[in-house]
């Protein structure tokens, strides 16, 4: 037990590399250069070599991405080419943000999502499988900008319940949960809450029909327990994959909310990668990527040491 | 349905399972399937009954409906099924929680897949002991241990906490075995519990399961399509075709003398003077579909012997000694 969460935690130094130096490469990959954000295209040629050589992309492209891993490791991801702020700073910032709303949408969707995928497991091929079998196909079909949309035509344009933009009053380092803020969280958490609602509802309602299949199910109810503590069984039976499955929603929640932030201008990174993206800021479009980036190894991590906490299967391999 | 399940006051001289005309049947949408058509049987205290018969001939569903297993929604039941005194088709469902796994138990064909997996084996047994004896989970281990000691496993206590991945398929028959005596039930049910085993473990299995019985008295119920083992383990067997009994009688009455074409059929399949470890094959033809049975005799078809009467009526039993009995119309082709 202890060598395998020992192991798995080793695991992630290299992954991260890995992963730190896609996000660099990757990023100089794109077409475009990164010297036209900050200098205009007329500048004399020493401006221009001086700047570059203030931001570092003068040097080769190994020595540039060891510099940037040194000084990212102490919490230093450069600064924004765009305005001159410490990109950690805005990462940070945008990435509270996004965390809010990714964990308010997780929660509305794998509530409803384990409580529907139950349900249907449980009473496969019933009225209600296929009520709520439609639902999930309906969430993980409907592109979710186009349902933000419809939903600020309607709470916000029509009935004017609910703001349409933003994430409340001053800036995100006033957030408080009050309803002044609250507000303006609902619409995008409900809009981005829809996929993983539908991902695990189908997930969690094959794995209990499935499991509900099994033989142990029919000894459970022969030695007379309750059907409350079968169903406890079936549970914990489900749990491990429904958790990998939470995990991985959750991940692409903060990375994929991009088209949800800026539908709704909420001031999480998605909505920052994208002003990045097209202001061409490459420290923050690096920075960005590499902390998400690594978020998602972590979220993998704890993932899997929950999953072989549950299922004692898992560490024999 | 009754509300309430009739109690009779069980008396130690009446049969510990009296069934009578039961019938089984699944519904689906688009078919009917006759899996039991009329199955009369008694079981004494003390008693150890197998049920023999080729795949799909009902065993399973009968021995499921002793404990009321079978899906209930899609389950047509009829007939009689009462065990210690209590009639089981009509138990409300907490009698009827209160009755699986105290009165009667059961194990089943898989024991690697008969347990959770997420669970330890100790766990799993002591939760069945809490369930039915208001025990805490600490004195279930306890008595689960004092189980795995009775089934002899070695180094019981650490093989408490394995789980049941960890075990082999023998061990874990064992495991299972020690979980249903975990109550000291009446009436064990045991569908095929060997078959999944190597010869040699196969052996010691059923050594145990007799050995153990004696011991705690109870009545057993075996369920195999295995000759040798049959003769191995019982005082009586059933032999079951198309959903009915077709001859039953004491081990040595079937084994010497068999009556039904069909049981004849079964021991003229096996190697001569060879009884263990042999399947049963070699009998022409196959097994009635079950969704449209004959209106004859399930066996007609492939019988050596049979004339119209066999296709148009079924054969009642009919007594050859005793409590040896056979259901065939043309019993005097096969006196020996
Ligand atoms: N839950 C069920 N729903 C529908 N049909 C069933 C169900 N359980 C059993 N049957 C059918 O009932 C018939 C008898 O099945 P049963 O399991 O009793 O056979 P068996 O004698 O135990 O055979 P085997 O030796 O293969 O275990 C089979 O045709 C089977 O397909
Ligand atoms: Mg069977």
């Amino acid at each position: 037990m202890g060598t395998y969460f020992f192991k798995r935690i080793l695991y992630v130094i290299p992954i991260t590399l890995a992963v730190s130096f896609f996000c660099f490469m990757l990023v100089h990959l794109s077409p475009g250069d990164p010297m036209d954000a900050v200098v205009s295209a007329d500048a004399p040629r020493e401006v221009v070599a001086m700047v570059q050589a203030a931001y570092g992309f003068d040097r080769p492209l190994p020595e540039q991405y060891g510099r940037w891993v040194v000084r990212a490791v102490q919490g230093d991801l450069g600064l924004s080419t765009a305005n001159g702020r410490a990109v950690t700073t805005e990462v940070f910032g945008a990435l509270v943000n996004t965390l809010r709303l990714a964990l308010v949408a997780s929660l509305i969707g794998f509530t409803l999502g384990c409580l529907f995928g139950t349900l249907a497991g449980y009473w496969q091929g019933s009225l209600l499988d296929r009520f709520v079998t439609g639902i999930a196909v309906g969430g993980v079909s409907i592109p979710h900008y186009w349902l933000g949309m419809m939903l600020v035509i309607v709470f916000s344009v029509e009935l004017s319940w609910l703001p349409s933009s933003g994430a409340g009053p001053g800036s995100s380092s006033d957030w408080v949960w009050e309803w002044r803020y609250i507000r303006h969280l609902i619409l995008p958490a409900i809009t981005l809450s829809v996929i993983p609602m539908g991902v695990v509802t189908r997930t969690v309602r094959a794995m209990v029909a499935e499991i509900l299949n099994h033989d142990f199910v029919e000894a459970l109810r022969a030695k007379g327990l309750a059907e409350v503590r079968v169903f406890l069984h079936v549970v914990k039976n489900v749990a491990p994959t429904a958790l990998a499955v939470m995990g991985l929603q959750l991940g692409y929640l903060l990375g994929g909310s991009i088209l949800v932030e800026t539908v709704f201008s909420w001031p999480g990174t998605g909505l920052l990668l994208n002003n990045a993206i097209f202001q061409r800021d490459l420290p923050i479009l690096q920075g960005t990527i590499l902390v998400l980036a690594i978020f998602f190894v972590l979220l993998n991590l704890m993932v899997d040491l929950a999953q072989a906490r549950l299922d004692p299967r898992i560490q024999r391999n | 349905m009754n509300q309430t399940a009739e109690i009779v006051a069980p008396q130690q001289d009446q049969p510990l399972v009296q069934v009578s005309g039961l019938e089984v049947r699944f519904k689906s949408p688009d078919r009917t399937v006759h899996a039991v058509n009329g199955v009369d049987l008694t079981l004494k205290r003390g008693e150890i009954l197998t049920i023999l018969g080729e795949s799909g001939s009902g065993k399973s569903v009968t021995l499921r409906t002793l404990m009321r297993l079978l899906p209930e929604r899609r389950t047509q039941l009829k007939g009689q099924v009462s065990v210690d005194g209590r009639d089981v088709l009509a138990m409300p469902q907490r009698e009827l929680r209160r009755f699986r796994g105290r009165t009667a138990a059961m194990i089943f064909q898989e024991p690697m897949l008969a347990f959770d997996p997420v669970f330890t084996i100790g766990q799993q047994i002591a939760e069945t002991v809490c369930r039915h004896e208001g025990v805490s989970h600490k004195e279930g281990l306890a008595r689960a241990l004092e189980l795995f000691e009775l089934v002899r496993i070695p180094s019981a206590r650490r093989r408490l906490a394995n789980y049941p991945h960890e075990l082999s398929g023998g061990m874990s028959q064992r495991a299972m075995i020690a979980l249903a005596l975990s109550c000291r039930p009446r009436l064990l049910l045991a569908d095929e519990p060997t078959t999944a085993l190597d010869a040699t473990v196969q052996i010691q299995i059923l050594l145990l399961l007799r050995e153990l019985q004696r011991e705690l008295d109870m009545s057993v119920i075996f369920v195999t399509h295995d000759m040798g083992v049959a003769n191995e383990i019982s005082d009586r067997i059933a032999v079951m075709y198309g959903g009915r009994i077709v001859e039953t009688g004491k081990v040595g009455e079937i084994i010497a003398q068999p009556r039904h074409p069909y049981t004849l059929g079964l021991m003229n399949s096996r190697a001569s003077g060879e009884l263990k470890g042999q399947r049963l094959e070699a009998i022409p033809g196959s097994p009635p579909d079950l969704a449209t049975l004959p209106s004859g005799c399930a066996f007609a078809p492939r019988c050596p012997y049979a004339i119209d009467t066999c296709h148009d009526s079924v054969p009642i039993a009919h007594t050859i000694e005793g409590q040896h009995w056979a259901a065939c119309h043309r019993l005097e082709q096969t006196q020996p």
